[in-house]
């Protein structure tokens, strides 16, 4: 058949246009389909279970006790309240564990390739156990086997009567403002102000002469300065409240759960020693030529690592450790195993019990972790792009 | 996490299915087996002893039902439950009876899309303290911190009652009960709350049970008693006898022993009862002879009772609230006629 005599339909057939739109339109049909009968079948079991539905629970007194708050909360407070103290929980370990992880792995991650032959085994023996036992049994492990061997509050480990440790958690003295405390934060500030002066004049000194300065432990000399003499200067405008104990338990200061510190403990030794991986194959795909450039001219070991191998290193590390800022953060939800109060534990896990309204709070931490994840990514491909190499 | 697989399972399976579980006692008897939802391992109400077979009160009054329907008491499945999981696994239609120490509210009965059949242990809620404490009393709890297991009743009277009494506590949770009484003993909190039942059947699993003490104040009503679903009456009516057979055939004196003799009785109920006459069994939809097989085979609530929780178990718990209404109790079964 001549394909100019083909009638109009087939021509459209046969048109690439055409025949993209009518499946691509097809398949969000089915998609669209498929959504509605889920939507559909879901509301009518519900009725017909008599399952309540809807969000309205939110608003409703939760009537339970949080061990860890951050924000203000108690028993009167509604579950719509309960979900922001589980987010808030989540997000301070995360938080917590991401900062430790990413600090902990460097280290490992630099004595896998020092030329210290102990140092290398030892960081090699860390990955090699830690990152092949399952997390859910490391936190088992700091939770059941280190942290519930501390002794009773009665017995509590002192140091210098400020400072408490037992099985209920660390105690530590709680500062409090005082008459003053105001001009002492506007004096912390002001020396940070200096510290990014002193930074700016460093960087264009050393572009214009080529002199350099000593900016980092000068900044250490002033913030820690500032904040020492600073504190006495406007007259101690903080005091400590000691934890004392009475009763049966301390009160005052600060209490640090050891609900969170073996979370926090397990998500960061896990997570490093594949930061630590992943910084090690970072410094590894540099090539060696341009560690050979570096002595050739004259440029110490340590300004080699920090001004040309680590920047190099870090377009190849970024986009796994995301990976595992975001695995980090999901893996906190194991946290409902030994009960820190995070949001999988309070609100997937008592709000939803006390309510029943399993779909609507499973789709709610859901998307919280989605959220977050998503963001997460974000950042770090800004970051990525920022740090990527620019071809000119 | 099983807790979290079993919580989107269950929602994906009210996702996909519509407008199953219509007749439940249809599709049990089809299946051959009742599925029944127990606890984690609670001594006395449902745990498995040395031979891996699940004893306790509860699980009796599953053994119970199949009795009812099948004629034999071994056919049901036990489905092991936290107390997180069980109103999902029973709305999904996991399991076709929760019978897992689950007290019964208002809220539970009526926007889950549950209903409880009646109450087999008529429980209250209460502190267990090591001794060493030197408490007495549990005004005397302030600032103390206190384990529970997550997703109970319990967790919300606790609250309730520290804050009437102007206290404060830390309240620590668990997901099971062996991880609430390890918390317990580890001196992780001062106190653990439950059920007055579960305290002594957990203070039976302390290393040294005699190193603590279970508190006089009974803080809260905590009505027990096997769940099912919403909107299936017939289910619902077998499940509902099959536990007020047990209580009936107490007060008419049948037992495992006697229920063969008691058959050639001349007192009209219990011939009614045990269906040498009358068609009580049809009207629920399972065989006449469905109170004696239960009396035969599981024995009258009494007897479970003893068994379990009673003089002739570990816990030795006093019947109490739990004695017929004959003998000053609160069990009362209405009449089968």
């Amino acid at each position: 058949m001549n394909p100019n005599n083909r009638n109009g339909l087939s021509r459209l057939f046969y048109n690439p246009t055409a025949r993209s739109l009518f499946f691509q339109a097809l398949i969000l049909g089915l998609l669209l389909y498929f959504v509605m009968t889920i939507v559909g079948n879901v509301m009518t079991n519900l009725h017909q279970r008599g399952i309540s539905t809807g969000f309205g629970f939110l608003s409703q007194p939760a009537g339970f006790g949080i061990s860890q708050t951050l924000i203000e909360y108690n028993e009167t407070f509604s579950f719509g309240r309960t979900f922001f103290v589980g987010l808030l929980n989540t997000l301070l370990v995360s938080f917590l564990g991401v900062i430790a992880a990413t600090f902990l792995g460097v280290i490992i991650g630099i004595s896998r390739i020092s030329p210290n032959w102990m140092l290398r085994k030892i960081s090699m023996v860390y990955v090699e156990i830690l990152r092949n036992i399952p997390l859910l049994l490391q936190i088992f492990f700091w939770y059941y086997v280190v942290l519930q061997t501390l002794p009773r509050p009665r017995d509590s480990l002192s140091f210098g009567e400020s400072i408490f440790i037992n099985i209920r958690g660390v105690f530590l003295p709680k500062p409090v403002p005082d008459a003053g405390f105001s001009f002492y934060v506007a004096l912390l500030v002001a020396s940070v102000v200096a510290v990014v002066a002193l930074t700016i004049w460093a960087k264009r000194r050393m572009r214009d002469t080529g002199q350099q300065f000593p900016v980092f432990w000068t900044s250490i000399a002033i913030l820690l300065g500032t904040a020492v003499i600073g504190f006495f200067i406007t007259g101690r405008p903080m005091v400590l409240d000691y934890p004392e104990l009475r009763g049966l338990n301390f009160r005052g200061g600060i209490t640090i759960l050891p609900e969170l510190i073996a979370l926090w403990f397990a998500l960061t030794i896990y997570t490093s020693t594949y930061i630590g991986e992943i910084v090690r194959s970072g410094i590894e795909s540099v090539s060696h030529g341009q560690t050979e450039a570096c002595r050739a001219l004259g440029i110490n070991e340590g300004q080699r690592m920090k001004l040309v191998i680590l920047p190099q290193a870090m377009r190849v590390m970024i986009p796994p450790m995301t990976s595992q800022y975001l695995n980090l953060t999901k893996n906190s939800s194991l946290a409902t195993a030994i009960g820190y109060p995070d949001l999988v534990s309070v609100f997937a896990g008592t709000t939803l019990n006390q309510t029943g309204q399993a779909i609507e709070i499973i789709s709610m931490t859901m998307m919280v972790y989605l959220t977050i994840s998503i963001l997460v990514s974000m950042f770090m491909n800004w970051f990525n792009r920022r740090v990527a190499l620019v071809e000119r | 996490m099983k807790k979290i697989a079993t919580l989107v399972g269950a929602t994906v399976a009210i996702m996909a299915t519509a407008g199953a579980h219509a007749n439940t006692l249809e599709t049990v008897k089809n299946r051959g087996a009742v599925q029944c939802g127990v606890s984690d391992g609670l001594p006395g109400f449902s745990a498995t002893d040395s031979t891996g077979r699940w004893q306790g009160i509860d699980a009796d009054v599953c053994r119970a039902v199949a009795a009812a329907v099948f004629g034999d008491a071994e056919k049901v499945n036990f489905v092991s439950l936290t107390a997180t999981e069980r109103f999902t696994a029973l709305q999904s239609g996991e399991i076709d009876i929760l019978s897992r120490n689950t007290t019964w509210t208002l809220t539970r009965d009526a926007s889950l899309g549950l209903n409880f059949t009646g109450v087999n242990y008529y429980d209250g809620q209460g502190f267990l303290v090591s001794k060493d404490l030197g408490v007495d009393s549990a005004k005397e709890l302030d600032g103390a911190s206190v384990c529970i297991q997550s997703g109970t009743t319990t967790e919300l009277n606790l609250a309730d009652y520290f804050r009437l009494n102007g206290m404060s506590y830390e309240p620590v949770l668990y997901d099971t009960s062996d991880q609430t009484v390890g918390g317990f003993e580890a001196g992780r909190c001062d106190v653990l709350t439950s059920d007055q039942s579960q305290l002594y059947a957990l203070r039976i699993q302390l290393s040294d049970p005699d190193s603590a003490v279970v508190l006089p104040e009974v803080i809260s009503k905590e009505p027990l008693g096997p769940v099912v679903r919403q909107g299936d009456d017939a289910w619902f009516n077998v499940v509902k006898w099959s536990l007020y057979a047990m209580i009936n055939a107490e007060e008419m004196g049948i037992t495992t022993a006697n229920a063969e003799e008691m058959k050639s009785s001349n007192d009209p109920s219990i011939q009614r009862f045990l269906g040498v006459s009358g068609n009580m069994g049809e009207l629920l939809g399972v065989s006449n002879d469905w109170a004696f097989n239960i009396s035969k085979q599981v024995g009258n609530y009494g007897e479970v009772f003893e068994r379990t929780v009673g003089t002739g178990s570990p816990l030795n718990i006093a019947r109490g609230l739990n004695a017929l209404w004959t003998d000053g109790g609160l069990q009362y079964a209405p009449p089968v006629r």
